[in-house]
Formats: structure tokens, sequence, C-alpha cells
């Protein structure tokens, strides 16, 4: 039902900028999360987009429609909070008849309206409680049907399962999928600092850092091809490790001597002629380790810790203090790893070469 | 010995006194009474921490029972007997009181007093404190608004004694009428609504104290429930009385009793401005018309009084018991 479009979207207090240039295109029917670190302007951009704070720069348009000025109840779009900010004072029933109640609908009207919601929500036999006597999992489904009796173009969701405990934010996470998924029409933001969130709900992830968009994407693409060292290593837990080395040979494949052992690996990055002996850092998920005997091999040290977790055993190689350890990631249990010297290589598929903080596949 | 100096040795060996009490007894309870020491170390432990809230509690204790619960009992003896004190004549002072006419146009006007105070300076303290709350130079007009407070019952009554003066060169209501030609005239012998302009000086005192209440409920409302509302289409009026108000409901009930009891016990505004005269009598004030003159029938006045304070008070406890929960 609707197109959002940012074009150079910026947003300062003051002499401080805190979003610079943003650009963005959201068609009808995507679920778009918002992730990045805290601070990075996610939930800003957010609630510029809901109207709760100016845009101080570039244009965003709903549907082709100028939505700079317009007030937040007439662009057609619905928030959930983070803290569900129900209204204390009213049954679930008036939390959710509130918005059309000042639209003015008739009484037959909200009540279709707001028995569907709860019906969707399964919130039928709490309509006439207030607030203070419902769960936080059930505050937040009605806080998800007062945006849905609505019928908005736009959901908007800040952050919207941090404060339930984990077991109920899976469960609320499948539910809120699954209502996308009942609504193929509508268009949702979502803002989270959880990835897990992030990579299960998303059609599109927006990494944002340093003021701006890091990458746009699927999640996969972003966990297959981040386009730069902070988006690789924002994505995928534990973090990816990246190794110091220099471009030994270039062409369709990339070949780096990392420092730490001295060993070769191979990318299917390509590279340029000009990029030989070029410094670079060579990017490898946990998860891709392997153990290795070959001289092809990305590093190699002494396992420090190893973690088995049943299904995996997460190995920690000795670092240097300061540094972040290089953690390999096995399955199966590797308990007996700990204090061994092992050898850590990749597919070239999955090895990535980062020169100056950007991937050679996007250059 | 100056009053100054008599005044100072009464601060120091009132704080001091209390400073000396808790850390001696204490130091009774903990050292020689109940040692933490010895065989039975556990018991003596448990029973000290038993007795120490009393301990602590029992100045107070005893300063309310010598000079509240022992008055309040003296004066319901008290209010039995005559005027002079000698003859005990059983309700007689109750019955006299309800067969006065100025008794009665007492209470009016009380219950009046009651109803109208509260209601305006609650409410235009909560508007104030709305309003204020949005300016940027919204703190100094906060300390103006509350600035009455600081002033004494007399002190403001005397100011506004000016403001109704008879004289245009002083009165304000005066100085308006001769501007449009009309006579002067005296505010406070208006019947009826005499009693209007008496209740405007004890709203001006305590708009100030509704305000700073309310003005810390409203920042209180969380952020979200207002944005919520904002989203769902709310004016500014709506977000205030459908969103705002209701979540500090509690609190204005609160300011509101407060008010009331105050309302009850105020005689000063009277009794400086009217003295009771041209029907303005209230309960405190006609209490005070029969002080050192019946003092039987001025007991049985006040006994009235505490029976009317006393539901609104308990009320006003329980709701603010509820508040801190």
């Amino acid at each position: 039902m609707a197109d959002l479009i940012l074009k150079g979207v910026a947003k300062s207090y003051g002499d401080v900028n805190v979003l610079n240039d943003i650009n963005l295109d959201i068609e009808t029917g995507e679920l778009i999360v918002f992730v990045g670190p805290s601070g990075c302007g996610k939930s800003t951009l957010l609630r510029m987009v809901a109207g709760l704070e100016k845009i101080s720069g570039g244009t965003f348009t709903i549907d082709g429609q100028v939505m700079n000025d317009v007030p937040p109840s007439q662009r057609g779009i619905a928030m959930v909070f983070q803290t569900y900010a129900l209204y204390p004072h009213m049954t679930v029933r008036d939390n959710m008849a509130f918005a059309l109640n000042i639209a003015g609908k008739s009484k037959a009207e909200i009540d279709e309206a707001v028995n569907g919601a709860a019906e969707k929500l399964q919130l039928k036999e709490y309509l006439d409680r207030l607030p203070k006597a419902l769960s936080g999992g059930q505050r937040q489904r009605v806080a998800i049907g007062r945006a849905i009796v609505r019928d908005p173009k736009v959901y908007l969701f800040d952050e919207p399962l941090s404060n339930l405990d984990a077991a109920l934010r899976v469960a609320t996470r499948i539910e809120i999928a699954q209502l996308k998924e009942q609504m193929p029409d509508s268009t949702m933001i979502y803002v989270t600092h959880d990835q897990v969130e992030a990579m299960t709900l998303a059609s599109r992830i927006v990494v944002l850092a340093n003021k701006g968009i890091a990458q746009v994407g699927t999640p996969l693409e972003l966990y297959e091809r981040p386009n730069s060292e902070f988006v690789a290593q924002f994505i995928g837990s534990p973090q990816m490790n990246l190794l110091a080395g220099e471009i030994v040979e270039t062409g369709a494949q990339t070949r780096v001597q990392t420092d730490q052992g001295g060993g070769t690996i191979v990318s299917d990055y390509p590279s340029n002629a000009d990029d030989q002996g070029a410094r670079v850092r060579v990017g490898i998920r946990p998860e891709d380790m392997v153990v290795t005997d070959s001289a092809d091999f990305a590093y190699e040290g002494k396992v420090a810790i190893t973690e088995a977790l049943g299904e995996v055993t997460l190995l920690y190689f000795e670092a240097a203090t300061g540094q972040d350890p290089v953690i390999g990631k096995r399955p199966g249990v590797h308990s007996d790893d700990r204090h061994k010297t092992l050898r850590m290589s990749a597919p070239p598929e999955k090895v990535h070469v980062f020169r100056d903080g950007v991937s050679l596949h996007y250059r | 010995m100056s009053p100054l100096v008599q005044g100072a040795i009464t601060i120091f060996v009132g704080v001091f006194g209390c400073v000396g009490y808790f850390y001696a007894a204490n130091l009774l309870l903990d050292k020689v009474i109940y040692p933490a020491k010895g065989p039975n170390i556990g018991r003596n432990i448990n029973r000290a921490n038993a007795i120490r809230p009393w301990l602590f509690l029992l100045p107070a204790i005893l300063a309310l029972s010598i000079y509240l619960v022992y008055p309040v009992i003296g004066s319901l003896i008290r209010s039995m007997y005559n005027r002079a004190g000698n003859e005990f004549i059983g309700l007689g002072n109750y019955t006299s009181l309800a067969g006065d006419p100025e008794f009665q146009t007492a209470l009016i006007n009380n219950a009046l007093w009651a109803l109208v105070v509260p209601a305006a300076a609650t409410f235009f303290g909560l508007v104030v404190a709305q309003l204020t709350d949005r300016l940027s130079w919204g703190n100094i007009a906060k300390s103006l608004i509350f600035m009455p407070m600081a002033i004494s019952f007399v002190g403001a009554s005397l100011i506004w004694k000016f403001v109704y003066a008879g004289d245009p060169d002083i009165g304000i209501i005066n100085a308006i009428r001769d501007g449009m030609g009309l006579d002067p005239l005296d505010p406070l012998q208006l019947p009826f609504w005499n009693n209007f302009f008496l209740m405007v000086i004890l709203v001006w005192i305590q708009t100030g104290f509704a305000m700073v209440i309310l003005s810390a409920a409203l920042r209180g409302v969380p952020e979200d429930t207002i944005e919520a509302a904002i989203i769902d289409g709310a004016g500014p009026f709506r977000v205030f009385f459908r969103i705002k108000v209701p979540q500090i409901m509690g609190t204005i009930v609160v300011v509101w009793t407060t008010i009331t009891i105050l309302v009850l016990k105020v005689f000063d505004i009277v009794y400086t401005m009217t003295g009771g005269n041209f029907g303005t009598e209230i309960l405190p004030s006609y209490m005070m018309s029969f002080m050192f003159r019946d003092d039987g029938r001025a007991t049985a006045v006040a006994v009235v009084i505490m029976i009317v304070v006393l539901p609104v008070m308990i009320w006003n406890i329980r709701q603010a018991q509820k508040e801190m929960r």
C-alpha cells in the first residue's frame, strides 16, 4: 500500500549532526529492519518517519506525497513502542479504540475493528482489563493491536521486544513474523539492536553507522557479502575474525599471505594487478573456519579456551593483550583441542578481503 | 536575655538533645540491656532490633499524645460544659449551635469555601503547571506564582485589602469602576459575592502549591504515552485531558484534599478582611468570636470542624499512601 522514499534525509540538533544524507527506497510490503550500534540514530530515523522528530534536511515521501511537515496522525503510520506506551488508565478495548474515537468512526466500525484485532492477537478475553493486569507479552500484543485497528499504510516498531524476557521474545518475534504474513501489503519498519531479530524478520536490513547507512541488503547478502569490515563484524555472532596480511597474488581470485603463521589463503574476491603487495585484512567467520594440515591456511595459533556447546565447540585462540582473540567454531565436541596448536583455513568462497576497511567485492 | 539568644539556645538544645537522645538510647540498648555478646547473643540481637523502632518513635509518640490526643479529648469534654466550665450540660452547646442562624451561615459558607477554593486552586495550578512547562521563561513564571505561598495569610489579606479598597486611587476594582464612570463600592460588603472575593485570596495563595506538585507529576507522565496519543491523532487538549490528567489523578486528589483540609482551618483571611461580618462568617472565625467569651461553645465549634475535616483527611492519607506504592 505504500512506497516510502527517503532522499538525502538528515537530522541535526543545533550544530550536532546525528544523521547525514540518508537515501533509502522502501517498497510496499517490505519489512525493513534498522540495526546499528547504540547511538547510531536508528531510533531517531524511525521517529522522523513517524513525525515525532522534525526532519532537518532532505525529503521524505509516502506514496509520492511529501511528508516532511505532515503531522504524525495524518501520515498513515502506526507505531509500537519499546515500553508499549499503553494508556494505563484505559482498558485494553479503550486503548485500541482511542485512535478510532478521535477519527470519529461509528461505534459499530470501532467494535468491528477492535474485535477483529483482538481475535487476531488472542486478546479477546482481556478486552475489559487494564494494562496493569496484563503480562509483558500481552501488553506488547495490545500495543500491536492498537496499531492494527488503525489499518495504517506503514507499521513502525521501535525495539518492541527489548522489554520482554528471552522466551517471550522468541514467541513474540514469531507472532510478528506471522502477523506480517497475514498482512502482505503492509509495510513495516522495525528498529532493533538484536541481530537475531534482524536476520529472522527482515526482508531487507539497513545497517546504520557513522551518521549514515553502512549497507542495505537482504539478511543473507549482509551475512555473505558484507561491504565493509564494520558490517562484517556487526552481523554474525561470534563476530567475524579479521586477520592482517598482504596480497601476494591478484586476478579473478586473490591470494593473501597472513602475518600470523605466514600461510597463504585464497579468496574468491577478484583483485587488480595494482593490488599486489597491498596491506589488507582477511575476514573469516568462526563458523567457516576449518582445521587443516596443508600449507594453505589463514591462521595458526594455540587454543586458549574451548567452549563446548554440544552442537558446536568454540575455540578461542591465544591473543596479544588488548586484541580480540581469533575464534573458531567446530561442529561437535572438541574439548581436547585446548592448548593444541591448530592451523585454520576456509574455503575460498567464504574468505572476505577488505582493503582500507572496504570489501574488494564491492569496488 | 534577649529573645534572639533564647531562640538560638532553644534550637541548639532541641537539635542536639534529639541527636543525644537517639545516640544514648541506641547505645544503652546495644551495650547494656541486650549486649550483642554472651551466650544469648542471637536472642539479644533480635530483641534489640524489635525494640529499636519503638525507642526511636517514643519521643514523637509522646509529643503527639501530649499536644494532640490529650487536647482533642480535653476539647470533647470541655464542649460538654457550660460557659464557665463548672456545669455539665451534655450536648447543650451543640443544640444551641444548631439553632444559631449565624452558625448555619458559617456552615454554609464553609461548605462553599471547601468546594470552590480547592477546585479553583487545583484547576489553576494544573493549567499553570502545563503551560509554564512549555515556556522558556516558565521557571520565572513559576517562581512568581509560587511566591504567595511564602506570605502569611494575614499579610496576603492586607495586600488584597488594597485591591478591594473603596478609594479608586488605591483599589483596582474601584479604579476600574471609576474608569467606567461608576460609583465606588466596597466589594467586601456585597452580600454573598463577598465570600468569593475572600476565597480569591486563598486561591491566589494555594495555586502555587498545587502548581509545584502537579508540575512534578506531569513530568512523571511517560513521554511514550503522549507520543502514542499524538500518533493516534490526539490534539493538545485531548492529550492533556484524556492522557495526562487521568494519569496524574492520584496526585490531583492528594492536592485537592490537602487544600480542602487547609480551607477548613483557615480563619485569618476572614478575620482580617471582614471579621466575619456582612455574612462572611466561616466556622473557624465563628469559633474565634466565642473564644475567651464562651469556651464551651467555642470548643463545640472546634469539635464540629474536626468532625468535618476527619473524613477528608483519612481520604487524603489513603490516596497519598496509594501514590507512594
